[in-house]
């Protein structure tokens, strides 16, 4: 199954994968060969991607996933490969969704502190401090 | 008649004039590539983007619970024109271009009764449109000190425009840049944002055709995606601006050049000419001494 991780600014990575495992707005799912055609947006977590040379592990912000016959297209608006976010990324994310927080109103509010609550558990999954 | 000190200086200063344009053709075409092979990197995710939203909008946008980014609000009377230049001139015609395209739809808006807000992003363009539209300014992004357009800054212009348009400030908004068809072809476009317009022609290959599950409801997807939609269109915008510009300032210093080149063989020939003429002058006053003796 093709694999495609796409941010704005450039192509991360596309290759050919076994299954994918997705942090969906409403949970996490795996996608595997011939999953139903879905279409799912991202809430801030770990994307996994598993291939015959063991599993690929991304760090995802925001964006959406396709799920199509060709395999899984994920638009991220910012991803990095697991290994390569640091502390300091990690503050970064988590003072903007904290900021986002604070200046959102009683509307928006749930989904800021619920961005802010999944960003704290990207960062233990990562073994960083929020 | 110059002297042929004159002339001598003249001769220099127009060479170091070409020195300087031929470094900058240098420049921006190593740029150039890079702000191309940048455009390129960006647009599987904006094709996709796309594509994926425009099957959305097809099957929610006639519902009246349609989200307002893309449905409008009903009115089209306050139009708010984005102008994207760049923040550096000595690029030919390149931010004329825009800010003469943003201009003839501003007066054609005026002219139907509309209202026309501006907001601009880089400095040339507001320079060259302050002019007409000088009152109309609502706002202006400086990127002066942005080294590499990226993602954020296109973030934060959307998010500007955004809080402007839940402010109900205007109805309509539109960006203007220069597309990049080649080094010397750049196209001044007028591209929507909000409502959100998209291309129905691309989805009838594989995306009309598939039915997709969508995890949450549709609308929720829709509203999620619309605001992240209008900073993919500007940061697509800036890309291709940022490939036209260094393409528009290549060509243009690739014509100052030659011209250089030019004026210097010209004005050679006339260096060379009254330096003729002087030792001609020379050799005839000493001839005519020596016949007077």
């Amino acid at each position: 199954m093709q694999f495609d991780l796409v941010s704005p600014e450039r192509s991360l990575a596309s290759l050919d994968v076994t299954a994918v495992q997705i942090p969906g707005a409403d949970g996490d799912m795996t996608a595997m060969a011939d999953h139903a055609p879905t279409i799912t947006t991202l809430r801030p977590g770990i994307l996994s991607a598993e291939g015959a040379g063991g599993a690929t592990e991304y760090l995802v912000t925001g964006g959406f996933a396709e799920i199509g016959a060709a395999g899984v297209t994920v638009l991220a608006e910012r991803a990095m490969p697991k290994a390569d976010v640091t502390q300091a990324d990690m503050d970064a994310l988590m003072a903007e969704a904290k900021s986002a927080m604070e200046g959102a109103s009683t509307d928006a509010l749930d989904d800021a502190s619920k961005m802010v609550a999944d960003m704290a558990q990207a960062a233990a999954l990562l073994g960083l401090t929020a | 008649m110059p002297s042929l000190k004159d002339l001598k200086n003249r001769i220099e200063s127009v060479k170091s004039t070409r020195k300087i344009t031929k470094a900058m053709q240098m420049v921006a075409a190593a740029k150039l590539r890079r702000a191309q092979e940048a455009a390129e990197e960006a647009r599987p995710y904006a094709e996709r983007f796309n594509a994926v939203m425009a099957g959305l909008a097809a099957s929610v946008g006639g519902a009246d619970s349609a989200p307002k980014l893309l449905s409008g609000t009903g009115s089209d009377q306050v139009h708010l024109l984005v102008v994207m230049t760049a923040e550096r001139g000595l690029c030919g015609g390149f931010n004329a271009n825009i800010a003469k395209l943003a201009r003839s739809k501003a007066e054609e808006l005026t002219a139907a009764g509309k209202t026309v807000k501006v907001l601009t992003v880089g400095k040339k363009g507001r320079d060259a449109i302050k002019r007409d539209l000088g009152d109309n300014f609502v706002g202006h992004v400086d990127l002066t000190e942005v080294k590499r357009v990226g993602y954020g800054d296109a973030q934060g212009i959307a998010k500007d425009i955004l809080g402007r348009f839940d402010a109900g400030e205007f109805d309509v908004a539109t960006i203007f840049y220069a597309k990049f068809q080649n080094v010397v072809t750049q196209i001044p476009t007028a591209q929507q944002v909000i409502p959100a317009a998209f291309d129905s022609a691309e989805d009838d290959a594989d995306g009309a055709a598939t039915l997709y599950d969508y995890e949450p409801s549709e609308e929720e997807i829709l509203a999620d995606l619309l605001p992240r939609g209008v900073a993919t269109a500007i940061f697509s915008g800036l890309l291709e601006n940022g490939a036209s510009e260094q393409g528009a300032r290549m060509s243009a210093m690739d014509n100052a050049t030659r011209n250089a080149g030019d004026m210097i063989d010209r004005l050679t020939i006339q260096f060379n000419r009254s330096r003729q003429a002087v030792i001609t002058n020379e050799l005839i006053e000493i001839i005519s001494g020596a016949e007077a003796l």
